[in-house]
């Protein structure tokens, strides 16, 4: 069975839970953003958490389908029409043969993830259905979606009306905290500058994306002097390009923050001031441009129990939906 | 000299061999990086070489991150007393330099540069102390280069010139990063070559193109059908300068999937290098020479 793609969304890709192995030779472990959201989505539709599904971004595809399927719709609320009639959230539904599925306004978040009984079914490369849009591989043709593409589906057994109750979602709040752990060139700015950052309130510039999340209207940092290192570069945010983690946040001339997301580019020369805790990363996904922001600095042990509470959420839910 | 280590949040180990570029930092970040491989810690997810430093990336439900920052501690002396010796290749890349395409590329992005009255070559010459473009061209592509990290997208390679510190070409990057750069395209910034797998925003000084693809996800090119990119840290590297008749006769092969690059196998000593990096570097070149 396959989709046929009647109009393709702003930036719709199939992702899965990541190609993880090939960061060394430049190639990001991708997946989708919001991973939560992602497994919620296959679970809801009876696939495995890591079957493939399609992420789309602020603006919806319309899809029509070939054969009769169930569908869920998870992460930012963008919701699922069938044939026009609106279709709830977090809940799976099922579309026969020659229905259309299209999307009204994004209401909140940034991105939906669209899940489908039996999975996305394009091939597995270096073991995932990953797209990664900048090297061309795998998803579908390496690339977003486009009109006319047809893509196929495995078969499901999923069955409509389960839902996930509002509690078990994990909260969106408008105003934002990132929890990040300063480090790796931390020491590269100011003490005063250090402080600032974290005081400030940052704004989501319009480039925000897969590969990073840029922010402004904070103070552009002071760096402490020093004579450049050889190979390093002369502007004084360069470094010997280094390896950058998922997560980082580097700055680059000392002016706008860019924390680096699942598509992340691998490594680069410009200086990192740390970076933010896993926990947060899929909170990210769902940041609209212009969303005031905080970066709130925090320990490995707070990081390490922020990542276990969100593992207990995630858990609360899985368990609710398979029991 | 000792490995500054750093969490990188909860899921990566940062390693800092030295601030500065040098052959001998490469040398013991790579090291370790072997050294965890083998030693196939649990919970280890990736390992990824730099230039001067080195990232493991790791799951801390599997290894407490304090216990795998001792385990590479305990690694660190081994690593950096390692003898430094490579068994390795040396490929050659014909890279066609003052190109078409560069040139549209770079006089569309002139107010981003730092001279916007001279090409990226002219610049990179002269402030290097290079008469004329040509010479830099003979100092580029004359030496050749280290493979000294893999990454930023797939399959770009940073390259290092195997030569002595005074006489590193070195380039700032462009004021502001190009949203455009030609695929295939060789570029400098700070010390470092790069080239460009893919089509996209850099930015780097760009000197030339190369006819020979070096990244296919696809796995059709000939050379290119088990490991997807071409390069890998530890491989050196000869640029070979060609003309717009050779690069076109080259691009002919490449489509028809008749090319292929030169490559030898060859060992690598840092204590020889250092000896005699001119000597070194043409007992290498020979090799590609098939003598």
């Amino acid at each position: 069975m396959a989709v046929k793609v009647i109009t393709p969304g702003l930036a719709t890709s199939v992702q899965d839970l990541g190609r993880p192995g090939y960061y060394h030779v430049g190639i990001p472990e991708g997946g989708g953003m919001d991973r939560f959201a992602t497994r919620i989505a296959n679970l809801l539709v009876g696939n495995e958490p890591r079957e493939a599904i399609l992420e789309a971004t602020f603006l919806g595809p319309e899809l029509e389908f070939t054969a009769p399927a169930v569908v869920a719709v998870t992460g930012g609320e963008l919701p699922p029409k069938v044939n026009g009639d609106e279709r709830p959230t977090w809940e799976s539904f099922s579309v026969k043969a020659g229905d259309r599925l299209s999307f009204g306004y994004l209401k909140s978040g940034a991105r939906a993830y669209i899940a489908i009984s039996g999975g996305i079914d394009v091939p597995v490369v270096l073991g995932s259905r990953t797209t990664y849009v900048l090297g061309a591989l795998g998803g579908f043709e390496g690339r977003v979606l486009k009109a006319g593409d047809e893509i196929p589906v495995g078969t499901g057994t999923g069955t409509p009306g389960r839902s996930l109750p509002a509690e078990l979602r994990g909260a969106g709040p408008s105003s934002v905290e990132l929890r990040m752990l300063p480090g790796i060139y931390w020491h590269r700015i100011t003490e005063a500058a250090g402080k600032r950052f974290f005081e400030d309130t940052w704004k989501v510039a319009p480039e925000a994306d897969r590969i990073g999340y840029r922010f402004k209207g904070g103070t552009p940092l002071e760096f402490v002097a020093r004579e450049q290192p050889f190979g390093a570069g002369s502007d004084p945010s360069n470094i010997v390009d280094a390896c950058y983690p998922y997560g980082s946040v580097q700055v680059p001339s000392g002016t706008e923050p860019i924390v680096l997301h699942r598509d992340a580019v691998s490594g680069g020369g410009y200086m990192m001031l740390g970076v933010v805790i896993s926990a947060d990363m899929d909170r990210i996904a769902q940041l609209q441009p212009h969303t005031p922001a905080q970066f709130v600095p925090v320990t490995l042990e707070q990081a390490l129990a922020a990542r276990a509470d969100r593992r207990t959420m995630l858990a609360k839910a899985e368990d609710y939906l398979t029991a | 000299m000792s490995i500054r280590f750093n969490f990188g949040g909860d899921e990566h180990i940062f390693g800092e061999v030295s601030e500065d570029m040098s052959l001998a930092s490469f040398f013991t970040g790579l090291s370790m990086i072997n050294a965890v491989r083998t030693a196939g810690i649990r919970g280890v997810t990736e390992t990824c070489p730099a230039n001067a430093s080195f990232q493991i990336r790791f799951d801390p439900d599997v290894i407490a991150p304090q216990d795998l920052l001792k385990e590479l501690q305990s690694m660190e002396d081994a690593a950096s007393k390692s003898d430094a010796t490579l068994k390795t290749r040396i490929i050659e890349l014909p890279v066609y330099f003052q190109d078409p395409w560069t040139h549209e590329t770079e006089m569309r992005f002139r107010e981003r540069h730092q001279d916007p009255s001279a090409t990226d070559l002219e610049y990179s010459a002269r402030i290097n102390g290079y008469a004329t473009i040509e010479e830099f061209i003979a100092a580029y592509s004359g030496q050749p280069w280290f493979v000294s990290m893999v990454g930023f997208v797939a399959g770009l390679p940073w390259l290092y010139q195997m030569v002595e510190r005074k006489k590193q070409i070195e380039a700032p990057k462009y004021l502001r990063p190009r949203t455009d750069t030609p695929k295939l395209t060789v570029g400098h910034g700070g010390c470092f070559a790069a080239i460009y797998s893919v089509r996209g925003a850099g930015g780097y000084q760009m000197y030339g193109v190369t006819p020979a693809p070096i990244y296919d996800p696809t796995r059709k090119v000939r050379y290119l059908t088990e490991d997807m990119a071409l390069f890998k840290p530890g491989d050196i590297v000869k640029f070979k300068a060609i003309n717009r008749d050779e690069y076109d006769a080259t691009l002919e092969e490449i489509d028809a999937n008749r090319w292929q690059p030169t490559v030898r196998d060859c060992s690598f000593s840092l204590t020889e290098f250092n000896r005699d990096m001119l000597g070194t570097n043409t007992n290498l070149m020979e090799l590609l020479n098939g003598r």
